[in-house]
């Protein structure tokens, strides 16, 4: 393998990390029982204050922080509406978004037209010289925990007490109510978390990908992690590998424009995502193996019989 | 920051104009109410900052004998129509519609209020009423591709384009033109985002350029994610519409910088002089609305002048961008030695010349 | 002082009409209090998104223009929102009835005229609009497939092939290479009522009308208001579920595509890439603030969006907002809205502390 391929391999990876951070969150909201469709508002909460407290602070990780806290925050305005106060999700999920594209923009303004340096590698310099390690040890951190959360997710929803409570809670809440759990409590818990990977994942945009902001940054691309939980099947391995076959996708349109490989209708190639995610749909559906179709409450709301 | 102080100049530009009525100056004539639409924010950096950059120059030139308005974020379509309608209901006497997608609305607006005066950015519809202009952005590229062939070693260059529209076209050829004139081997790779804006595709798309073989990027999209992602690789590229060099401070060699103030004070003053008529004006660096913004210090001496000397062969005519021989991608001559491309053809150019790959 | 809720004996009318009204209001306080605290004059903007253009009888074409498309979609999604059928994809229904009637146009553009042309066009639109809608229909009715994801997703699928379509085989031949379609014929577009628009607006309100009356006086009204408020009532009843999904989402994809052609035949006056403007997605909020009553989603949920499209256009020519602002208004009013639904059910009720903790 040349250097090209360990460069173009490096892209794949920094164009799939957004998309798995924001969609593992989503896995997990999903999971249990909420339809969370305002991903892309709140990943832009999160890029413009990951940018902007960068910017202020000069500290990378206290933007990260912040990033994240501002998406929760904004996720907790659709907790409320949609948990507390019984909202339809799709409606309430929608809005989120279109505050989150119109609340970021105009936050960022006055920091349109600057840079923050780049959060770069993590590993010393000295471990990165010859490509193979550079694919290794290359990355910015926020690589190393979408795989780390990846890994997280998968155990903590198959192996952990919370996480049968969770998933129980997303495929029946009626009889986890009467054994005693708190619905609302725990998806309350899982909104928070998807809002905090979803600030992640905008943070990758406006600190790693491009250091800078501007007006909706993330070009619809919380609408395509959205795709991939569905595509997933919801399961965190697979939502790996869906991401990365996503982001590569993305990247060798371009780098077959750039090689001159002529592709014919490339919208073709951009609408194949959606087309194949629709297929899986399909398939998982269809078969109705426990466990492999969408969580049985997946949108609906709870109102606890009083 | 910049926002804040552009709404206050705003208001108080509002505050001035109301001024004269309030205070009965006999001799204060009512201001000319002059209107921008822009198709992305004021804030881009880019395209549109640049039109406002011209706004305020005219703002600044005239004084409170005029009271300029914009409206950003337009979208092309039936919103930019009601936009333009409502400018000109608003009393603006004279309106600049900035995008190439405000052709038709303009055109549909003007037929209802005969009485005002339209200018259109980039199009190629005018009435008695709608007047077009707009930049010779290859004569940019030109001097773009001249730097381009100096400093690259590998002898590819990345181009990031948009839509394959005249305007694009003839600035990948005008850049190739220059560059194989340094260089008679330089080749430049063409991606298309099918974009005109979205930060995280062209900074992919500057990506696959330099791990395919690219070390210096031009583009004709609006971000300035190229620029980033060159930084970042230590690389070469080129701004866009204004000088983005506070992106990329190491990368950035120079950008094509649009002066818009220049037509837009000529234009203001033929309306408020009653001498305002139709036309289509052309610009590139003679009249000053193009101009490279500063030269990045890293670039040597013989560089600098050999891209001025492009600069000023396309000025005095010497040696205008499109000057043959000029062979396209199959090896056909499109200008034979000695003759060069006239207005027509470049404005219609939909054809690659040797040494592009798209 | 406490506030508490107390579940109500039965849901209140009166609320079903006070909270969007309700809503409206915090909304304006709220947001006047927001945009006061950045530095804007917040009671001016509130005024202006809210208020301004319903007392301005000159924009009332403009709210039209806005509110017709808005209204069409969100009138043909409140059935399936009744039936808890959740049809998200409008927007790509919307598009592919918009193209379905762009092909038929451009199939009879070298024509002389002919009457039957437009109504063909908006057929078209109408048909093609309601296959789009049957995919994730049968998706749903045979596999089992949540209609939310799918038809969300092949709401992108719809984009590209409007990109494909604009890049290639419809682009206009006479316009330079740019993207974008032949302009219609005069027969080809709708006519234009002046003072009121183009005839989409007036046919929306029959639309609206005549889906009020089927879905309040008709079997299969009650049928789909049946499913969606007691599916088990609803089987006992021999009503299908699976007949009820396939109508819902047909009809409301129709009547996107038929949104889609008018918008194509009326403002547009051809096709364009920026022919999806977010309506499809707008009309989910607009048919939640019309509390998926098709007379409501005319008065409350259409007209109260289109006021804040359009007075968010010339709040920022004259209070100097930023564009985003009206996005973040109405994200307040939804918000609003789905929080004051609450008071449908329960009443607040006041007491003291010392109450509360006995």
């Amino acid at each position: 393998m040349d250097a090209m391929w360990f460069s173009v391999a490096m892209t794949i990876v920094a164009a799939s990390t957004p998309l798995l951070l924001a969609a593992l969150g989503e896995l997990v909201v999903e999971k249990a029982g909420v339809l969370n469709l305002g991903l892309e508002g709140m990943m832009l909460v999160g890029a413009v204050t990951g940018f902007a407290v960068t910017f202020a602070t000069g500290a990378a990780l206290v933007g990260i922080v912040a990033a994240m806290l501002a998406a929760v925050a904004a996720s907790m305005i659709f907790a409320f509406l949609t948990l507390t106060l019984a909202s339809n999700q799709v409606a309430t999920g929608l809005a989120l978004t279109i505050f989150g594209v119109g609340i970021s923009s105009m936050i960022g303004e006055g920091f349109v037209g600057k840079t923050i340096p780049v959060l770069g590698p993590v590993f010393p310099e000295a471990l990165a010289g010859h490509p193979f390690l550079r694919l290794l040890f290359g990355h910015s951190p926020l690589v190393y925990v979408s795989l780390v959360m990846t890994a997280v997710v998968a155990w903590f929803l198959t192996r952990s007490r919370a996480g049968l409570i969770l998933r129980a809670v997303g495929e029946n809440d009626a009889s986890a109510h009467s054994i005693g759990y708190s619905v609302i409590g725990v998806r309350y818990a899982a909104v928070a978390f998807g809002g905090a990977m979803a600030g992640l994942a905008g943070c990758f945009y406006s600190m790693v990908q491009t250091p800078m902001w501007a007006e909706e940054l993330t070009a619809g691309r919380g609408w395509i992690a959205l795709a991939l939980v569905v595509f997933s099947a919801w399961k965190p391995w697979r939502l790996l590998l869906g991401a990365y076959l996503f982001g590569t996708v993305m990247t060798l349109e371009l780098q077959a424009k750039a090689a001159g490989v002529g592709i014919f209708a490339p919208e073709f190639l951009a609408a194949l995502p959606y087309l194949a995610t629709i297929l899986v749909l399909a398939l998982i559906s269809s078969r109705r193996s426990v466990g492999a179709a969408a969580p049985a409450c997946l949108g609906r709301p709870f109102k606890p019989a009083t | 920051m910049t926002l804040m102080t552009r709404r206050s100049l705003l208001r108080t530009g509002a505050a001035a104009a109301a001024l004269p009525l309030v205070a009965g100056r006999a001799f204060a004539q009512e201001p000319l109410k002059v209107g921008f639409v822009y198709v992305g924010p004021v804030g881009d950096f880019g395209y549109t900052y640049a039109h406002d950059q011209g706004r305020q120059e005219a703002d600044a030139h005239f004084g409170d004998r005029i009271r300029t308005t914009y409206v950003e974020n337009v979208a092309e379509g039936p919103d930019s129509e009601r936009v333009i309608r409502n400018l000109a209901e608003d009393g603006n006497q004279l309106i600049f519609t900035c995008s190439f997608g405000f052709m038709n609305p303009t055109i549909k607006v003007a037929k209802r209020f005969p009485d005002v005066k339209f200018e259109h950015c980039s199009g190629y519809q005018r009435a008695e009423n709608v007047a077009t202009y707009n930049a010779r952005f290859y004569e940019g590229r030109a001097v773009c591709g001249t730097i381009a062939a100096k400093m690259s070693k590998s002898g590819v260059a990345g181009y990031i384009a948009s839509f394959p529209i005249p305007e694009v076209v003839s600035g990948i050829n005008a850049f190739t033109l220059a560059a194989r004139r340094v260089n008679p081997a330089f080749q430049t790779k063409v991606v298309w985002v099918s974009s005109w804006y979205d930060p995280a595709k062209e900074a992919d798309a500057a990506k696959a350029l330099f791990d395919q073989g690219a070390d210096v990027i031009a583009q004709h999209t609006d971000s300035p994610a190229a620029l980033q992602a060159a930084e970042q690789r230590g690389l070469w590229a080129f701004g866009q519409a204004w000088d983005m060099s506070s992106f990329a401070p190491k990368a950035h060699l120079t950008a094509i910088q649009n002066h818009w103030g220049a037509y837009y004070i000529e234009r203001i003053q033929k309306t408020l002089d009653g001498a305002w008529e139709s036309g289509d004006a052309w610009w590139g660096f003679k009249e000053g609305m193009l101009k490279m913004s500063p030269f990045n210090p890293a670039i040597p001496a013989d560089v600098i002048e050999a891209a001025n000397e492009t600069e000023v062969g396309i000025v005095d005519g010497s040696a205008p961008p499109f000057a043959g021989p000029i062979v396209n991608q199959a090896g056909e001559e499109k200008a034979a030695a000695g003759s060069a491309l006239d207005d027509p053809a470049i404005l219609s150019m939909d054809w690659y010349v040797e040494g592009v790959q798209s | 002082m406490l506030i508490e809720l107390e579940k109500r004996k039965e849901p209140s009318k009166a609320m079903v009409y006070l909270t969007p009204l309700i809503a409206v209001g915090l909304t304006m306080v709220v947001g006047a209090l927001i945009f006061s605290a950045l530095g804007y004059e917040g009671a001016r903007a509130a005024w202006a998104m809210f208020v301004a253009p319903l007392v301005d009888p000159g924009k009332w074409e403009d709210l039209g223009l806005k509110a017709a498309p808005l209204v069409m979609i969100a009138v043909g999604l409140s059935i399936g929102f009744r039936a808890n059928v959740w049809n998200i994809g409008a927007e790509g229904q919307y598009v592919v009835g918009g193209l379905a009637g762009t092909g038929v146009a451009l199939a009879t553009w070298h024509l002389d005229g002919g009457w039957w042309v437009l109504p063909l066009m908006c057929l078209a639109g109408a048909v093609a609009g309601a296959a789009y809608a049957a995919i994730p229909a049968i998706l749903r009715t045979r596999l089992n497939v949540s209609e939310i994801l799918s038809s969300l997703m092949l709401t992108y699928v719809a984009i590209q092939l409007l990109y494909w379509l604009m890049n290639g085989p419809w682009k206009d031949p006479e316009g330079f290479n740019f993207p974008q379609s032949r302009l219609f014929q005069d027969f080809q577009t709708l006519p234009f009522i002046s003072g009121v628009g183009y005839l989409n607006v007036p046919l929306s309100l029959v639309i609206a009308l005549a889906v009020w009356f089927v879905m309040a006086r008709t079997t299969f009204g009650f049928q789909i208001r049946t499913v969606g408020a007691a599916p088990q009532a609803a089987r006992y009843g021999g009503f299908s579920q699976e007949r009820t999904v396939w109508w819902s989402l047909v009809i409301g994809g129709a009547l996107a595509g038929l949104a889609g052609i008018f918008e194509a035949a009326g403002p547009f006056g051809q096709m364009v890439p920026q022919f999806p403007t977010g309506y499809g997605f707008t009309a989910i909020i607009v048919a939640f603030l019309g509390r998926l009553h098709p007379i409501g989603i005319v008065i409350l949920g259409g007209l109260v969006l289109a006021v804040t499209y359009v007075g968010g256009e010339s709040a920022q020519a004259t209070l100097g907002l930023p564009s985003s602002a009206t996005g973040v208004f109405q994200a307040m009013l939804l918000f609003f809205l789905l929080a004051t639904d609450i008071l449908i059910t329960h009443r607040l009720k006041w007491r003291r502390s010392a109450e509360g903790s006995a």
